[in-house]
């Protein structure tokens, strides 16, 4: 299924939720920060922990444990917020993504890439490109663009927004 | 990057855009004075360029079509035709075919050919009879609808800028154009050729004399080089006037030619004159003619030639120096300009804080003194997006006149204030709403002519739209003499959708808000024009996407006025910085009225209403605090800034006011679209970021939660 997207060898960034290892395009990653203060923005579900200043702009910054239904991250000398660039309804968008830590870049072949599981990940498999196998690791390859994309933000929020 | 070629189509699209604009006000305002020979020149000359550019840049359908109107509008401008109507009709008509050609040109759906067609047909009936069978051919109309004026011979030097040719522009094509004109003798100058080694092949270094004798006079001319008119010397002398029958047929001599061009100096002439006799010695010397006749007869040369060269001067004059005031900046190099200065205040703001915090005299003056600098700069590089509202307005004109030709209505707009300026983007994005409310007025307001008769009002109705500044914003009004709103239709309309229920006691100005509620319309049938009740929310909403707000008031029988109070801009606003516990917000400081202390004894008192005693008034107010859910440390003695809100004042209760800020308005994005009440984000000297509030969405959402509660 979606694997047959992936033909070439691509270098993906894992990161760490918890003890599970994720990874995402490295083309879709624009710069890792390390934590700093996020603003709140009032009325909005709690996996938007609210907005950064990255160097002049404005960047949304969304908790990743939170939106794949684990507690909330919790700051230690680890956590950073990897800046990914991702296409909403057709324009490029700069989100933050909240992390417990970053751990390389990775070669993964395409061969070494299975498909989701249909069942038994606990996450919409929408969001998984695929099982990648790294050093005798799982590792869930995410589709970010479908991590953010509108339907499930404006899902989420109506679920969990108005908090009043 | 795309090539010089597709810059060059991008522009003309981008200027053709702009004539076609020109062309309408200009179409319009000629309706209003049919004899205005400035405004029938203005059409003809907007033809003329988009024809002729168009022909340049490879738009050769647009070319075309806009020559055959340009033809009719000719006889116009010679006065063999008048303005009427019907010819304003069928040249909007092909105002709009140009514009959907050059649509068309850029990708978007295809001309239909059939339509300019028939106002081609159309124009051409129009046309007296005499004109009509000479129209067959070009070349012959063009020679015979000005016998009137007699052929005049020019003497046209063109010397293009080497690089002309990488402009797009082939001078062959101008010499073909010229020589259309009439008689024309065209001489090639090689002499600025350089040598072969020197020689960039894409430069033209030829340049032209051109003997052109033609009855289309001077402006015919300077059409033709109007494309060019930078990138070239250009001189255009009337050497044969054409009306003096008796003129020497043999003209001037070969010396006096020469100097005339400039290929002579007058001294060398001179010196090789002064080698032989003058012609006027000669005479005198024979004694054919006396010495002060000859005397006479040069100062009447001289004279002829004085003249002749101011004339030339003169007309040149002005349009250079209209030139010269303007210049074309792209927008987005002017948005960037924008960001960067918003980005300089953030940074000024850190650099001020850092000066308050080290009582350090020098950095201190530093500080204020790049403080005025980025205020005055923010100031003018502001200004430059100002654009006169105007533009848009000129827009309305087409609109109305064709809306009230279509429902059978007699309606006039008036216009006032279209000079007041406001932010480019900003009049963009009022386009619509605008657009809306006057469908709504003409569609709703205005009744149908004898309606109006009965009700001893003139026949034709007036919709006025204007402009004017109110301290940092501009209020834009649409005013309509129709039938008002009818009050009891809309509350019965409210009552049939469950918007109020039938005991609720409204106010007036209550009743006419109901109309911006999501799906409500009154009209009872729908037309083509408004009611199918997606309007005025739609028109609410925009309004509020500008920070903007929106007033309606009617009186029964003597029409309406609807009140748009729109930011100046939406870059950079003045705003009033306040605390709750650690998260900060700013407040548009324009709506601030005053700031009181609220203590726990105050709350105590009241019984935990939400109401505060301010000098003798109930003033009800929103505790930022419950409403955005910060729990933590509460202070004793809180804060209330009072707002003015529609009108009335409301108080929203923070921990603490920190004092103006210049806020530099960033956008939430997309995720927090639907955030009610949080219009953007701003970032504080310090580099935390501020929430920029909307206090009348707050305040409605406010409302809304107390009405689920109680109502």
């Amino acid at each position: 299924m979606s694997v047959s997207t992936i033909t070439e060898t691509v270098q993906y960034l894992t990161f760490k939720l918890a003890d599970e290892i994720f990874a995402l395009d490295v083309a879709k990653v624009r710069e890792i920060l390390e934590y700093t203060s996020i603003t709140k923005v009032p009325q909005t579900p709690e996996f938007m922990r609210g907005v950064i200043n990255l160097r002049g702009s404005v960047v949304p910054v969304i908790d990743m444990r939170l939106k794949f239904g684990m507690s909330t991250t919790e700051q230690t000398i680890n956590t950073c917020i990897i800046v990914v660039e991702v296409t909403l309804d057709g324009d490029t968008t700069v989100l933050g993504a909240l992390a417990d830590s970053v751990q390389e870049v990775v070669e993964m072949e395409p061969e070494s890439i299975e498909p989701a599981p249909h069942i038994g990940t606990r996450l919409n498999t929408e969001f998984i490109k695929g099982m990648g196998k790294h050093e005798d690791q799982f590792v869930m390859i995410l589709d970010i663009d479908k991590v953010f994309s509108e339907s499930e933000m404006a899902a989420v929020q109506e679920a969990g927004g108005g908090n009043d | 990057m795309s090539s010089p070629q597709e810059q060059h189509i991008a522009t003309y699209r981008e200027e053709a855009g702009e004539l076609l604009a020109e062309l309408e006000t200009s179409l319009l305002e000629l309706e209003e004075n049919p004899q205005d020979s400035d405004l029938i020149n203005r059409v003809f000359r907007a033809m003329h360029t988009i024809k002729g550019s168009g022909a340049m840049f490879g738009f050769d359908d647009i070319a075309r079509f806009t020559h055959e109107v340009e033809t009719v509008f000719d006889q116009v401008r010679n006065g063999k035709m008048e303005v009427t109507r019907a010819l304003l009709d069928l040249t909007l008509q092909a105002r709009d075919q140009i514009s959907t050609m050059l649509a068309a040109s850029g990708g978007g759906p295809p001309a239909d050919n059939a339509v300019g067609e028939r106002i081609i047909a159309g124009l051409q009936q129009l046309q007296p009879q005499s004109a009509q069978p000479v129209r067959i051919t070009e070349e012959l109309s063009k020679t015979a609808d000005a016998t009137d004026t007699p052929p005049r011979s020019y003497r046209i030097r063109f010397k293009p800028l080497p690089e002309i040719m990488l402009g797009g522009t082939n001078p062959v094509a101008l010499l073909n154009e010229l020589r259309e004109l009439g008689a024309c003798e065209v001489i090639c100058h090689l002499d600025a050729i350089p040598t072969l080694d020197n020689l960039v092949a894409e430069h033209c270094f030829f340049y032209w004399d051109i003997i052109l004798t033609t009855t289309r006079g001077n402006e015919a001319i300077k059409d033709v080089f109007i494309f060019v008119e930078d990138d070239c010397e250009l001189s255009i002398n009337l050497i044969d006037d054409g009306s003096s029958a008796d003129a020497d047929p043999n003209y001037k001599k070969l010396g006096d030619i020469l100097v005339e061009r400039g290929d002579l100096s007058p001294v060398e002439m001179q010196k090789i004159l002064s080698m032989q006799k003058r012609f006027g010695e000669i005479l005198v010397d024979q004694g054919l003619v006396p010495a002060s006749k000859v005397q006479s007869a040069l100062a009447e040369q001289q004279q002829v030639k004085q003249v002749r060269q101011e004339r030339t001067t003169s007309a040149a004059g002005p349009a250079a120096a209209e030139a010269a005031l303007s210049i074309r900046v792209p927008a987005d190099r002017l948005d960037h300009l924008v960001n960067l200065v918003g980005e300089l205040v953030t940074v000024q703001a850190h650099l001020t804080q850092l000066a308050a915090t080290r009582s350090d005299n020098d950095i201190t003056t530093v500080a204020e003194e790049v403080e005025r600098l980025i205020s005055e700069l923010r100031d003018t590089t502001l200004t430059m997006r100002m654009l006169p509202i105007g533009t848009t307005f000129s827009k309305f004109k087409r609109l109305v006149r064709d809306l009230s030709a279509e429902l059978g209505k007699e309606i006039d707009l008036e216009t006032t204030g279209a000079d007041t300026e406001l932010d480019k983007t900003v009049i963009e994005k009022l386009n619509d709403p605008l657009v809306h409310l006057i469908r709504n007025s003409i569609d709703h307001g205005i009744e149908m002519p004898d309606l109006r008769k009965a009700n001893g009002k003139p026949a034709k109705g007036t919709v006025h739209l204007g402009a004017q500044h109110s301290g940092d914003s501009v209020l834009v009004t649409i005013r309509d003499d129709g039938a008002g709103l009818d009050k009891e239709r809309i509350r019965a309309k409210a009552i049939e959708r469950g918007l109020i229920t039938p005991t609720s006691e409204l106010t007036d100005k209550e009743i006419f808000n109901l109309i911006f509620a999501p799906g409500f319309s009154t009209a009872q049938k729908v037309t083509s024009v408004s009611g199918r009740g997606v309007g005025m929310d739609v028109v609410k909403k925009a309004i509020e996407a500008l920070r903007g707000t929106i007033d309606i008031d009617s009186t029964s029988g003597k029409g309406s006025v609807i009140t748009l109070k729109i930011p100046l801009t939406l870059a950079i606003i003045e705003t009033l910085l306040v605390r709750i516990d650690r998260n900060f917000f700013v407040l548009p400081l324009s709506i601030v009225e005053e700031c009181v202390e609220l203590t726990r004894a105050d709350v105590q008192a009241s019984h935990g209403r939400h109401l505060a005693k301010v000098r003798g008034e109930l003033t009800p107010y929103i505790s930022l605090r419950e409403q955005f859910a910060i729990l933590d440390n509460q202070p004793d003695i809180e804060q209330i800034v009072i707002l003015s809100v529609g009108g009335k004042r409301i108080g929203f209760v923070v921990d603490d006011v920190v004092g103006e800020h210049q806020t530099v308005i960033k956008t939430l994005g997309k995720l927090y679209r639907d955030v009610r009440g949080i219009s953007g984000a701003t970032i504080l000297g310090d580099g935390t970021v501020a929430l920029i509030l909307d206090p009348g969405l707050l305040v409605e959402a406010v409302a809304m939660v107390e009405q689920e509660q109680f109502g």
